[in-house]
Order: C-alpha cells, then structure tokens, then sequence
C-alpha cells in the first residue's frame, strides 16, 4: 500500500507541476500577448483611472477631467471645444482619441517612459504617473479670429509663423464639440452616431486632413518654378501667352475671367490671376520642374507629422503636356491641405525658408517641469532668397493693386494670392475660395505671419465664390490678430470687406468649348 | 515526509525519544497566519482609499478569535497532530477572506459577501473543534461508511427537488441561505470508500477472474462482480445524480477519488488505466452530447473565440487577462481588475484575483500551501498502520490535491473549465465548512500517525478497523 500511496502522492506533485508551469506560461510567457488584446477593459480602466494630462492654448488649459462615478473614473472635458476641436481632436472612452490627443496620448495618460524622474522607477512600482501638458504652438487670438472669419461657413484655416513653423492657428468649420464624446454612456454612441452621419463632417480636421484643388493659389508654385528654372527673368516683361490658350495636344481652349492677359507680365498676369499664362508658363516648364518646385515646397510627402499626420498634398508625377497646364493654374490632379498652401506662403515670406510646421511648443510633467520642448527645423530651402524676393513683389502686387486688396493690414506689407478652384464632377460644384498670404511687419524683413483660408461656400450663388471676396477678409483678421498681439494691443475691428476688386482668380473653360474632353477632372472633395 | 525514522532502528526496550508535539511551533504559525491575513486586509484598503478599511479590528478580531480555540482543542485533544495543518488552513481562508472582501468593493459584483464567509468560517472552525474534541479516534467513522453513503446519496439527491441556479441543480435554499450539498457528499463519500475498500481490500486485491491466463498481468484480474458491484454502484449513482445535476465538477472529482482509492486500495495499476480510459469516454460523450459541458471545451481550446467574433471576451479570456496582467509580482492588493471576469470572480475565479494581485510568486505562495496541506495528508497516510485511516487520509488529500487542480488547471486555460470551489478560498459557506471538517479529520489523523508508539496502549483494537 505504501508503493501506492507514493505513487499517488507522485501524481499530486505531477499535477502541481503542471499547474505551476501553466501559471508561468499565463503570467510570464503569453502575458504581453494578452495584455495587448483590445478586449481587456484593463487598459482602459487603468487609462481613465485619474486625469489626464492637459492641452495647452496660449498657457490656458483648453480641456479638463470629471469624474464620472463609473468604472472608468474620469473623462475628458473640453473648453471652447469647437474653437479647439481640430488641435486636440477628442479623447473618447468608446472611441479613442484622435490628433493631439492621439499622438501625445501616452503623455497624457502618463505611460510615457519620459515622465519618469528616475528610469525603471515605472517598471519597479507600477505606480501610474500623473499624466504630463502639452502646450501647443496655438495663438488664441489668430484661432479665434480665424473661427469668427468663417463664422460657421464651411472651410478652412491654417496659420503659422514662417520663421519657426509654429502653427498659430488651425480651424475647421463646422466644428463639433469633443465633450460630447469623451464619456462612455449612451448619449455618447448617440453623438457619434450623429456626427459621423453629418453630411458637413464636423469631425473631418479641414486644415490638414482635408485637401481641395489649390486652384489659382498654385500660381505661386508656378511662377517659382518658372523663376527659379531661369524660364521668367523679367517680371515686368511682356510673355508670348495667347488668350485664349490652347491646351497642346487638346482641342480644350483655355481662356480667364477677364481681359488684359495676352502676352500679359508675369507681374500683371499674377496680379490679375491669369489663367492662360501660367498654364502656358507650365506646360513650357515641363512636368519634372513643376513636380520637382512643388515637391520644395512640401508637395507629395507623405511623412509630414505635426506631430498629428498631415494628409498628402499631390501634383501627379507623370503628366502629359496639357495636365502640366492645367497643374500649373492648381486644377487637374493637384490638392493641397490648407497647410501646405500656408507653408507656401510661409516659405515665400521668408527668403524661401520653409520650416518643420509643428503644433507643440514643448511638453512637460505634471508639475510643470519641461519634459522636451522643440526647436525651429528647417524642412528645406523651397526657392532661393533671391526667387523669394520676386515672389513677394507678386504676392504683394496682388494685394497692393490686385484680386487680393481685401487682405491689406493696416501697419503691415501684405502679400497674397487669391484662388477660386473647380472642383466636381464636369465642375459643376460651388467652387472653392482661397486665399493664401503672409504679413510682414512694417520695417521687418520678413513675414511673421502666414495663412491660408478655403472656403468652400456650398450655398453661395456661383458667381459670388471668389477668393478674395470670401477668403481674403478672413485671412485679414488672422493676420491681424497675430500682428496685433505681437505689438501688444488690439487691431482694430475688421469692416465689412469692399467688393472684390478686379476680375475673380480661377479657371474657368469657356463656354460651350466641350471642356470636358480630354481633361480630367480634379477631385472635389 | 514525516516518516518515524527514529523510532525505526531503537532497541525495543529502550524507550523511543520522546517526539516533541510542537504545539508552540502551530501557535506561533496560527498567530502569523492571522497577522499575514490582516496585513493583507488592511493592505486593501490602504491601496484603494488610503486608509484602514473599518472593519480591520472586527476582522482581526474574527480571525484570531476563530483561529486561537482551534488551536486550543488541537493542543487539548490531538496534541501529536501535524503542526502545519492548521495553520496553513487558518491562512488560506484567511487569505480568501482578503480576496473576497478585496472583491466586494467592485459593486458590480452584488451583494457584499466578506462578512457572511466570516460566518461561515467561523461555523467551519466551530466544525473543526467539534470534531476535533468528539472524535477521539478516527477509526470510529469506519462503522459509519453505510450510513455515510446514504446521506452522501441523500445529500446529493436532495437539488434535484430546488430550482437550478445559473444552469446548475446544485443548491439547496434554506431559510434564505442556500447550501451546496454535494461539498459535504464528498467528506463522507470518502469515509465511506476508505471503510468499504478497506474492509474488503483482501478479496479486492487477490480474488477475481483473470482477463489474461498470465502470471505476469496480474493486475488484469477483475475482482468479483459481489465485491466490487456495491461501490461501483454507489459512485455510478452519485456520478449519475451529479450528471442530471449539470455538476460536472463534482462528478469529476468523485471519479478521481475513485479511481485514486481504489487504486491505493488495491495495489492495482490496472484500476488507473480503466480509470483514465472511463474519464476519456465520458469526458469524450460528455462533451460531444452535453451542450453546456461542449461549450466550456470550445472555450478551453479557443479563450479569445468570442473576442475575435466581436462578442466581448469570455469568463475565461477574463481570467486570462486577470492573470497576465499580474505578471510576476502581481499588481497589489487592491490594484487590480479581476473583477471584470463577473459574477463569478469572488467564487469560481476567485484564483484570478489572487494571480492579478499577488501576481505569479503570490499565485505559486498559494499552490503551495495547498501542496504542503495535501503532503501532509499523504504523510499521514504514509505513517499509519490501520489500512482505514491511510485510505482516509489518502482520500482525503486527493480531495483537495485534484479540487485544487481542476479548478485552478479550468481557470488558467489548462483543462476545461468546471464549477467547483478553490477550497478555502472561493466564496461559499458550505464549501468552506466541509473543508474545515477536511482539515479537522486530517488533524485527527495526523494525531494518531505521529503518537509516539510505546505509550500504554488504549483500546485501540477497535472493531473498526476489522469491520
């Protein structure tokens, strides 16, 4: 019986060592491959267990935590939500989070191994830090001017400082709030399921998700090629344009909304937004230097990182001659976000420079103390100092004695580019307002401002869609707003914008000229 | 184990060395189970709210209080009996205690549940003295083994006339309170194996026919159809009342004490092989007929099933979490979230809380208690002259070792899952209770085991171990 009782005894030990190895097998070998399962309500548990770090606007807190009284203890509150909805984007407890909240999230939550004061200290208590600010790079006045210039249209805003990148403004109308997602409770799929079904997408961030045919404000990156190839020396000298030009290897004539533009000066042509000459101008350019200037200007890359991504603005590589036209007046396959058109700008602004545009200034920890903070980069060198210069006797022309007389700023050079872009199918959509421009104070060298403003006024009459009647009076007040708070004091009110001066920008096919052969529509939306 | 090697060798006539009884070495460890549990008890609640939970001193109070007279009737009554027992129990349900009341502040989890398990303790220990001091042999169980199945069976039937609770007949509602009857089947079906086997072990190990006409496969020899038909009978008939009780955990179990008795009993390896090839047949019908038993295989093979379908994770997918995210050193008391796997964290998977929290080294800490209490009870067994006490003993060690086994191998994903208690640690009064008598009759046994021999012999001679 002994021998028995042994054995059994031996089974037991048999069956203690199979839990024992099936107990490290759970908790050491597979627990990294369970802990990552989306299912376990751990990770969100444990990511809600106390507030959230904090978004930054001008060192105002722009969101806040309340305790729910639930299983995940604190959800995420948002001041002027709407106004800052398209910088933090939201944090939701059934949704995730979306653009800053997004890609600082570890930050915030407090995982990030750079809150640690002492390394390991995280792995050795598992106490959860507190969860750190980001102070982002927004200036409070040029957002809230940019909000109340659209007041409520649909559109776009993007405004960065030229000389670091720092993005002073990004706005995305209509809005929607980011409250009314953070929770987890039944008003909270309710909300979203009404969002996500909204027709005017409030969730879709315009000024950098979204891209729209640059139209017209694509002349910029025309004629900077056209400078920097060697292809235009003279600005004020007469080119060999006819109005109305045909598209080589179509039978699509081009023509412009007003007259004066054959064998226009790039000067006047600019001015007065001259279809047929930067078409021309383009198509004698070639694709490879139009794609390569575009690509100097932040055209085509994919990898451009806010940190929160920046949708792809794109001129198509493989153009044939008559694409190459009509890229170069920003139709065809070209998009832009109304970033990118802002870097332009931006880069024409400051002898050529284009900096890294970023969205945070630095980060720190709970208490304050800078985690990292983030320097001026410059992305590259989109057109020499020199080309630069000419650029901005054409920016400033267009404002001083052209489409764009809405954007002047007392106190300040301004220079800019209206647009009015086709868009939809045989272009049948309202068109889209551009405007994209730069400020330089009175005495300084180069711009401390730049913007871009789209909108894309579905309900307007046709006819009263143009750049520099919609668009430019708003990049006004962001400009202004930016200037006035540089210098300290408040800018005066903008009044009502005069009616647009000159013929509107954008292209137009004549009429009955069957445009629709042989040209491929530009994406709308 | 705790073989009498001394004694062995010594001359007859010299007295043995006298074996010291090592009351004080209990004491000692009694007194730091309880302040190991109140550690932990106080640790909950510093950990979620940042002060003593208010109920410390009447926990501590409860403890000890139960603790300290189990103590005091082991050194009265059983004075040789193994020093480890007790306290290993004391800290086991001390510890479960901690869980239980750690899960109570999930309100999801419904009712709070520490304080009636205190109760229930407290009634288990009341058990355990009674025993303790009423039992002055364990020898005398053996008249009872009849009497043991019939209530076993009694017991057993007695579900079947109350309403099912989550799809299993298992309970019995009285004034408010329900019982499990089939956790005190099993002591006394185990009473009843050990007084049958070992009454009849002469006629089961060396009479029968022989399958094979070969000397050397003698363990082929099945025993006559008159010995071996009456506790065939009884565990077809508990197995067969389990199985209409949907108590697959249970059924489990009583085959395993079967199988593993008779085994011992007998000297027969050929009793494992039929036993494992009856388990693989009914585990096999059982799980391709029963839709329930079909399900928790499908969810032993496949955890994650239900997460890949969009369905939200499954108890055992829970578990698994709960575990993983221990890790090696656990979370905390307090700190983690086994409460998600459900309404049944603080009884089937109560182990979760106990792998999340105290994390793998806590985890091995309790598997190990139960291994040391279950090495003690073979030790017994090992030590005993009277063929009853080691298949009692024997049987009632493997109770534990295969409870503890099944349930923790269900929850951690290496066998399918089956409905039985962690002993000691699992919410449940009766569970609780019968475990304590688990431990009393080892107590009791143990005491008998380690007597020093050349004391003047009392009547000992019972009729029991003849029967």
């Amino acid at each position: 019986m002994n021998r028995c009782i042994r054995y059994a005894a031996g089974f037991c030990v048999l069956l203690l060592a199979a839990l024992l190895v099936n107990a490290g097998r759970v908790q050491l070998v597979e627990a990294r491959a369970y802990a990552g399962n989306p299912a376990d309500r751990r990770i969100a548990v444990a990511r809600y267990r106390q507030p959230r770090g904090d978004i930054l606007v001008g060192g105002h807190r722009v969101t806040g935590s309340r305790r729910t009284g639930g299983q995940l203890r604190y959800e995420r509150t948002y001041a002027d939500g709407p106004l800052y909805a398209p910088v933090t984007g939201f944090a939701s407890q059934i949704y995730g989070t979306t653009l800053l909240e997004g890609t600082e999230d570890a930050l915030l939550a407090g995982t990030d191994r750079r809150l640690d004061s002492v390394p390991l200290w995280h792995e050795i208590t598992r106490v959860q830090q507190r969860g750190g600010d980001v102070h982002t790079t927004i200036d409070p006045a040029a957002q809230r001017a940019a909000a109340a210039g659209l007041a409520g249209r649909k559109g776009a805003v993007a405004a960065l400082d030229p000389a670091t990148g720092r993005i002073l403004a990004l706005v995305s109308s209509p809005s929607y709030d980011p409250t009314a997602l953070a929770g987890a409770g039944r008003e909270v799929t309710r909300a979203w399921r009404r969002l996500t079904a909204d027709e005017d997408q409030p969730m879709l961030d315009r000024a950098i998700r979204q891209t729209y045919p640059p139209g017209s404000t694509f002349k910029v990156v025309t004629a900077a090629a056209a400078l920097q190839g060697g292809l235009v020396r003279d600005l004020r000298a007469p080119t060999d344009s006819p109005d109305p030009y045909r598209l080589p290897g179509t039978a699509v004539s081009l023509g412009n909304e007003g007259p004066g533009c054959a064998d226009a000066s790039v000067y006047d042509a600019f001015r007065v937004s001259c279809n047929t000459v930067f078409a021309k101008l383009g198509a004698d350019l070639g694709a490879d230097a139009m794609v390569d200037q575009a690509e100097r200007f932040g055209f085509n890359d994919t990898r451009l990182r806010l940190p929160p991504r920046v949708a792809e603005s794109t001129v198509d590589t493989a153009m044939s001659a008559d694409q190459v036209a009509l890229s170069a007046i920003g139709q065809f396959d070209t998009t832009a976000t109304p970033l990118q058109m802002a870097m332009v700008a931006a880069a024409v602004g400051d002898k050529g420079r284009l900096m890294r545009p970023r969205l945070v200034d630095k980060v720190t920890n709970h208490s304050g103390l800078t985690v990292a903070s983030y320097r001026p980069e410059l992305l590259r060198q989109a057109v020499s100092a020199r080309t630069a210069g000419q650029l901005r006797q054409l920016m400033e022309a267009v404002v001083t004695a052209g489409t764009g007389a809405n954007a002047a700023v007392p106190g300040a050079v301004v220079g800019g580019k209206t647009g009015t872009a086709q868009h939809g199918r045989g272009n049948a959509g309202t068109p889209y307002a551009w405007f994209i421009g730069y400020a330089v104070p009175r005495g300084a060298a180069a711009a401390s401002v730049a913007v871009a403003v789209v909108v894309e006024d579905a309900a307007a009459a046709r006819a009263d869609v143009s750049g520099g009647g919609d668009a430019a009076p708003v990049a006004r007040s962001v400009m202004a707003a930016v200037l006035g708070a540089r210098r300290g004091r408040t800018v005066p009110p903008v009044s009502a914008p005069p009616p647009a001066p000159g013929p509107p920008a954008g292209f137009a096919p004549p009429a009955g000229s069957g445009s629709a052969a042989g040209v491929r529509r530009p994406r709308g939306n | 184990m705790s073989a009498p090697t001394a004694t062995a060798p010594a001359a007859p006539a010299r007295p043995a060395p006298r074996r010291p009884a090592r009351r004080g070495v209990e004491l000692s460890l009694v007194v730091a189970a309880v302040a190991v549990s109140m550690y932990g008890y106080a640790e909950v609640g510093l950990a979620t709210d940042g002060r003593l939970p208010a109920g410390t001193a009447g926990y501590a109070a409860g403890l000890a209080g139960a603790a300290l007279p189990a103590h005091l009737a082991v050194r009265l009554r059983a004075r040789y009996a193994d020093p480890l027992l007790l306290p290993i129990a004391v800290l086991l349900n001390g510890i479960g205690l901690v869980l239980i009341g750690r899960l109570d502040l999930a309100p999801s989890l419904g009712a709070r549940a520490a304080g009636s398990q205190l109760v229930w303790s407290a009634v288990g220990v009341g058990l355990f003295v009674t025993v303790v001091l009423a039992l002055p042999d364990h020898r005398v169980l053996s008249r009872y083994a009849y009497v043991s199945v019939t209530a076993a069976l009694a017991l057993l039937a007695a579900p079947i006339f109350f309403p099912a609770v989550n799809g299993a007949r298992i309970w019995i509602r009285v004034a408010g309170s329900s019982i499990q009857p089939g956790e005190f089947a099993k002591v006394l079906l185990a009473v009843f194996f050990a007084g049958y086997l070992s009454a009849n072990r002469a006629a089961l190990a060396y009479t029968g026919r022989r399958l094979v006409r070969s000397r050397r496969l003698r363990w082929l020899q099945v025993p006559t159809g008159r010995v071996l038909g009456p506790v065939l009978a009884i565990w077809l008939a508990s197995v067969g009342v389990l199985v209409l009780e949907r108590d697959l955990g249970t059924s489990l179990l009583f085959f395993g004490l079967f199988v593993v008795m008779l085994y011992v009993a007998t000297g027969r390896t050929g009793w494992i092989a039929v036993g494992l090839l009856l388990a693989a047949a009914g585990a096999f019908t059982a799980g391709s007929l029963e839709p329930h038993v079909h399900s928790r295989v499908q969810d032993w093979l496949h955890p994650f099933a239900t997460v890949d379908a969009g369905l939200g994770p499954s108890q055992i997918a829970q578990s698994l979490f709960a575990f993983a995210s221990g890790g090696a050193l656990g979370t905390g008391l307090g700190q983690g979230h086994s409460y998600l796997i459900g309404f049944a964290a603080k009884s089937d998977f109560v182990l979760a809380t106990a792998g999340e929290e105290l994390g793998l080294a806590g985890l091995c800490a309790v598997l190990l208690l139960y291994a040391l209490l279950v090495a003690r009870g073979f030790g017994a067994g090992l030590a005993l002259r009277d063929p009853f006490g080691r298949l009692l003993a024997v049987g009632l060690a493997s109770l534990l070792a295969l409870q503890v086994f099944v349930i923790a191998g269900g929850v951690m994903d290496l066998i399918p899952l089956t409905g039985l208690a962690m002993p000691f640690l699992a919410q449940g009064g009766s569970s609780v209770v019968t475990n304590w008598v688990i431990v009393a009759l080892l107590v009791r046994i143990s005491d008998h085991a380690r007597r020093p021999e050349p004391e003047p012999q009392p009547a000992t001679g019972a009729p029991g171990a003849a029967a």
